[in-house]
């Protein structure tokens, strides 16, 4: 059943719709190469098999008694662990969290599990989100597909790894700074960051809660379009929930593989994310895409956004100041694990600082101990209050760019995937990875990574990163699917077919030339 | 505990000027929590009422409850407040148990309701207009309760347990500004001030108002500033005081000590102090330094609050009388003199008074049976005086006394039955018949008898002692179980005595 699991969820869909596959059949093939490359990738913190199978057999047998069932159902899909799950451990890739069972689920959970897709299991991920690299998962990290001996991105390394190893053809991520998108890119995956509030965050581990966005990991642009349509929409739940009615991400996705999706589209290069600091193979395949996209209609033109180059000392500034707080509910006395002082009194205080020292890990505490700093009296005006007057100005290089183009373009990282231990010492140069991506969360739009080809030099996925305005993501996926679709005719094939198969695994012919 | 040196009052303000400021904690009766669905509801088994949000779970996020936010505008428009255009909440972030996300979400920088001025008068007349801050949302925490050590109280304890139900229930924090010139009457304006808050949150309907379960709450701040002096002292804030005596005694009590402490030499640290109800003392609680940092920060997960100007209109049409003002008119519509008024309103029982007089009842007969019958029989009971009777009853069984059905004697034992679910005083009446008995025939034959036994008293009468009457009366009145008039009787009597001589009767024979 090997050929399942290079399916990609729409092709999975119809499979299941036309009676050609079961979703049992299709879930046992994707557990069997969890089973056959995890040692490998290490993409899961938590495989559901049993409860996985028995789903999909449910499915299946509504089904057969001719249940209408949604466009996704007898899919399965991985579950970044930063989202609560009833019936998983739930850590945000945390010890303080080890074992813990949430008694309730994420509203995007619910949506899944009420759409029928099939939960595998958790995806690993950066303590509590924190990092570009999965290097920070108290659980050790994951492995890249593409070489296992660099990093998946982060924090949502996880979800990313798993879908470009094909160990589920969806997943769920969470992006804050770039951590749906980076790792899409460094794994030649697509992922995409929806505008703020189109999302729920109910149940998602909160990081940073005004960057938060929970969106749709996959392979291909329409995969997560279809995925994006389960999740998305007004959450009462989530004070900050937008009230639209949103259309078809998925009919959008559709539009942009029409002959001619590309014609007058006015694509803006942001200046800003294009110079110093990007690796040479990084800018070769972005200029190429520039020039397929031109060839193919679209007018490209460079537009200046000057105030990003503060985007990253905002981004660590707001951040860290959000999750101190955000952070502080985890004190042993509700749940999680409890750690007693080894010597004097038991008070609640010392049992709780115990706890906290024991199960966050260092860059936890770093940027707690930065939001704490950054939110304290006498400073609040210097670091969190410039922030905030940061993204604004942020938020108006958007809207000027926006008035000028319908789209931004830009690499969604300024590197490929680096070596694990390259940059844990600097965590400097990990913050500055995310430069690309994190303009996007601080004003609040829609961003998306999909790949645009190896790089020469080293043979690794690079991806480019798509922004539409506020409330735009469907003109988003419009255009990745049409980006996709010439990229690919271009290649003759999609990149993750190139990615050399893992261990042990006879995956499938590898075909096609270079990229 | 150690009891302070305390310096006489009256020497105290000699040397000092109080100045006072409290914050009072109302709890708002909304049917759910602030930020989740989990309901508001006090006496539930522990953690019971919880969710992902209110228990401050991983994932879970707040929804203001727009009941809250109303009664929050309405409490501020009663309070003289202006309602801000927009309002946001922010996060109060400080670490302890019985505070599930470690930080509280309440209002810092941009408060619902803010200048207000609340006037209250002392029992001398003196009107003292306190200028309002602030009042601002907030949710609650949950309730601490630690196990084995002296008395409940944390120092010693074995383990503490944590009840959430009441975490997350709203709050509005009423501030005050700083209250100068209250001299000798301080501890006075104290009490009055959190009673006239506590009578407007009643009268809007916005919370139980009950202090005993801690529906209103109050912090007193108390500093002292030497005569002469234009410079401020430390203050001390004496945490939940939690009845109107206490309020005052607290007060006085920080005066006398701060006073007695400040001339012996001594500096008043800035701190918390918790009040002692049972030894009427307070003692030290954690210090408080202006520098303290709860690194107040906009709440993220929630999006400002900002009632439409026409929101607020309708929500102030909605205001009932100020109660100042509505004591006021009542006392005068029903011509109670000052300790008859004090009495029903000390009592609680002004409003089921005029509900008593608006079914018909004259305002003195109400008064005398809530404030008297009704109000011994909760006492006894332990319960409140209009738990036990309808104003409407009461109104039903007044009327009954002046048609003369009933006498007062007779129309308590009907208020024993209708107490004892009866039914109506007139079924009561019915029931247990229990009326007066209005028809001369038997009144004449229990008069004749008692006549009988006490042949002397006509010749009494006729010699002009007519209060020897009253024995007879006594003994008819006896005879007929109460159910007689006895005014009635006594004019039968009279009557009696007028017309004709009565031979004497044979005498009983006596044991």
């Amino acid at each position: 059943m090997t050929s399942l699991i290079n399916q990609t969820a729409a092709a999975l869909a119809g499979l299941l719709a036309d009676g050609s596959v079961s979703s049992v059949d299709v879930t046992r093939a994707h557990l069997d190469h969890i089973d056959a490359v995890e040692p490998d990738v290490h993409a899961f913190l938590h495989v559901a098999r049993d409860a996985a199978l028995a789903t999909a057999a449910r499915v299946d047998a509504r089904r057969a008694a001719g249940e209408k069932l949604g466009p996704l159902a007898g899919v399965p899909i991985a579950i970044k662990d930063v989202l609560a799950t009833h019936d998983m451990p739930t850590t945000s890739g945390s010890k303080i969290l080890q074992g813990w069972i949430p008694p309730y689920d994420a509203t995007v959970v619910r949506r899944i599990r009420d759409a029928d897709l099939i939960p595998l299991g958790k995806t690993n991920m950066d303590e509590f989100a924190m990092g570009s690299s999965t290097e920070h998962s108290a659980y050790g990290p994951t492995h890249n597909p593409w070489d296992l001996d660099r990093i998946p991105g982060g924090s949502g390394g996880g979800s990313a790894a798993a879908v470009a190893a094909f160990e589920a053809p969806l997943a769920l991520g969470s992006d804050t700074g770039g951590s749906i998108r980076q790792p899409a890119a460094v794994t030649g995956s697509v992922g995409v960051k929806p505008t703020y509030g189109g999302v729920s965050r109910y149940g998602a581990i909160a990081l940073a809660s005004s960057l938060d966005q929970v969106g749709p990991v996959t392979r291909t642009v329409l995969d997560a379009a279809l995925l994006h349509d389960v999740i998305g929409g007004h959450d009462p739940l989530d004070s900050t929930s937008l009230t639209d009615a949103w259309p078809s991400m998925a009919a959008a996705a559709q539009a942009g593989l029409a002959d001619g999706a590309l014609k007058g589209v006015r694509i803006g290069v942001i200046k800003e994310l294009n110079g110093a600091g990007f690796q040479a193979g990084v800018k070769q395949r972005f200029e190429e895409t520039l020039a397929l996209l031109s060839a193919a209609g679209a007018i490209v033109s460079e537009v200046s956004a000057p105030n990003f180059e503060y985007a990253v000392s905002a981004y660590y500034l707001i951040l860290p100041a959000e999750a101190s707080s955000n952070l502080a509910r985890f004190d042993s006395v509700r749940f999680g694990i409890r750690v007693n002082p080894e010597d004097g009194p038991l008070t609640s205080e010392r049992v709780m600082a115990a706890t906290r020292d024991a199960g966050f890990g260092d860059e936890v505490k770093r940027r707690i101990i930065l939001g704490t700093y950054a939110l304290s009296a006498g400073y609040y005006d210097a670091y969190y209050g410039s922030a905030q007057k940061v993204r604004t100005l942020i938020q108006r290089d958007f809207a000027a760019a926006f008035d000028k183009v319908d789209l931004l373009v830009s690499p969604t990282a300024p590197t490929t995937a680096f070596k694990f231990g390259e940059k844990t010492e600097d965590p400097m140069a990990m913050y500055l990875n995310d430069i690309t991506t994190i303009p996007a969360n601080l004003a609040g739009i829609p961003g998306m990574s999909l790949p645009m080809g190896l790089a020469p030099e080293d043979g690794l996925p690079v991806g480019l990163q798509v922004m539409a305005p506020a409330r735009a993501d469907a003109r988003l996926y419009t255009f990745g699917a049409a980006v996709e679709q010439l990229l690919e005719a271009h290649w003759g094939h999609t990149l993750l077919s190139q990615a050399p198969a893992l261990a042990n695994i006879e995956m499938f012919a590898t075909e096609g030339g270079a990229v | 505990m150690a009891k302070a040196e305390l310096m006489d009052y009256d020497k105290a303000l000699e040397l000092f000027e109080p100045v006072l400021g409290f914050e009072v904690h109302v709890e708002l009766n909304t049917k759910t929590k602030m930020f989740c669905g989990c309901a508001n509801e006090f006496g539930s088994g522990a953690n019971t009422n919880t969710c992902p949000t209110c228990l401050g779970l991983p994932g879970g996020l707040p929804q203001v409850n727009r009941q809250a936010i109303e009664s929050s505008i309405r409490l501020g428009l009663a309070l003289g407040c202006e309602i801000a255009e927009t309002s946001r909440f922010a996060r109060k972030n400080y670490f302890y148990p019985d505070t599930a996300k470690n930080f509280q979400t309440s209002q810092y920088d941009e408060p619902i309701a803010f200048n207000g001025q609340l006037t209250i008068e002392l029992e001398s007349g003196r009107q003292v207009t306190v200028d309002i801050e602030r009042a601002h949302m907030e949710d609650d925490a949950g309730k601490l309760t630690h196990m084995g050590g002296a008395a409940g109280r944390i120092q010693g304890a074995d383990y503490s347990l944590v009840d959430y139900n009441r975490g997350g229930v709203p709050l509005v924090e009423i501030v005050t500004q700083m209250i100068e010139g209250g001299e000798a009457d301080s501890p006075e304006i104290g009490k009055t001030y959190v009673a006239a808050i506590r009578e407007i949150v009643k009268a809007l309907g916005v919370s139980n108002a009950r202090m005993e379960e801690g529906n209103v709450r109050c912090d007193a701040n108390v500093s002292l500033r030497p005569r002469g002096s234009n410079i401020l002292g430390t203050r001390t804030e004496t945490k939940n005081v939690n009845s109107l005596r206490s309020v005052e005694r607290a007060v006085r009590y920080e005066i006398q000590r701060q006073a007695a402490l400040l001339t012996a030499g001594g500096t008043i640290t800035q701190e918390t102090r918790h009040w002692h109800e049972d030894t009427g003392v307070t003692s030290a609680g954690r210090p408080k330094s202006d520098a303290d940092d709860y690194r107040y920060f906009p709440e993220p997960d929630l999006v400002p609050v900002a009632p439409s100007r026409a929101w607020v209109e309708e929500l102030r049409a909605t205001l009932p009388e100020p109660p100042a003002a509505r004591r006021k008119r009542l006392q005068a519509d029903w011509g109670f003199v000052n300790l008859e008024f004090q009495d029903v309103v000390n009592s609680d029982l002004l409003d089921v008074l005029e509900a008593t007089i608006a079914a018909g009842a004259p305002a003195q007969s109400a008064r005398k049976w809530w404030t008297g019958e009704i109000a011994r029989l909760a006492n006894a009971a332990g319960v409140t005086a209009e738990s036990l009777v309808t104003p409407a009853q009461v109104a039903a069984l007044i009327e009954l006394i002046t048609d003369g059905t009933l006498t007062d004697r007779l129309a308590r034992q009907v208020l024993e039955g209708v107490i004892a679910g009866e039914g109506t005083p007139s079924e009561v009446v019915a029931s247990r018949g229990l009326a007066v008995v209005s028809d001369d025939g038997p009144l004449i034959a229990a008069i004749d008898e008692a006549l009988a036994g006490q042949p002397d008293v006509l010749a009494k009468i006729r010699d002009g002692k007519v209060q020897a009457a009253g024995a007879v009366i006594g003994a008819v009145m006896k005879a007929m179980r109460g159910q007689a008039d006895a005014a009635r009787v006594r004019e039968l009597v009279l009557e009696r005595a007028g017309s004709a001589p009565v031979e004497s009767a044979p005498s009983e024979s006596v044991e």
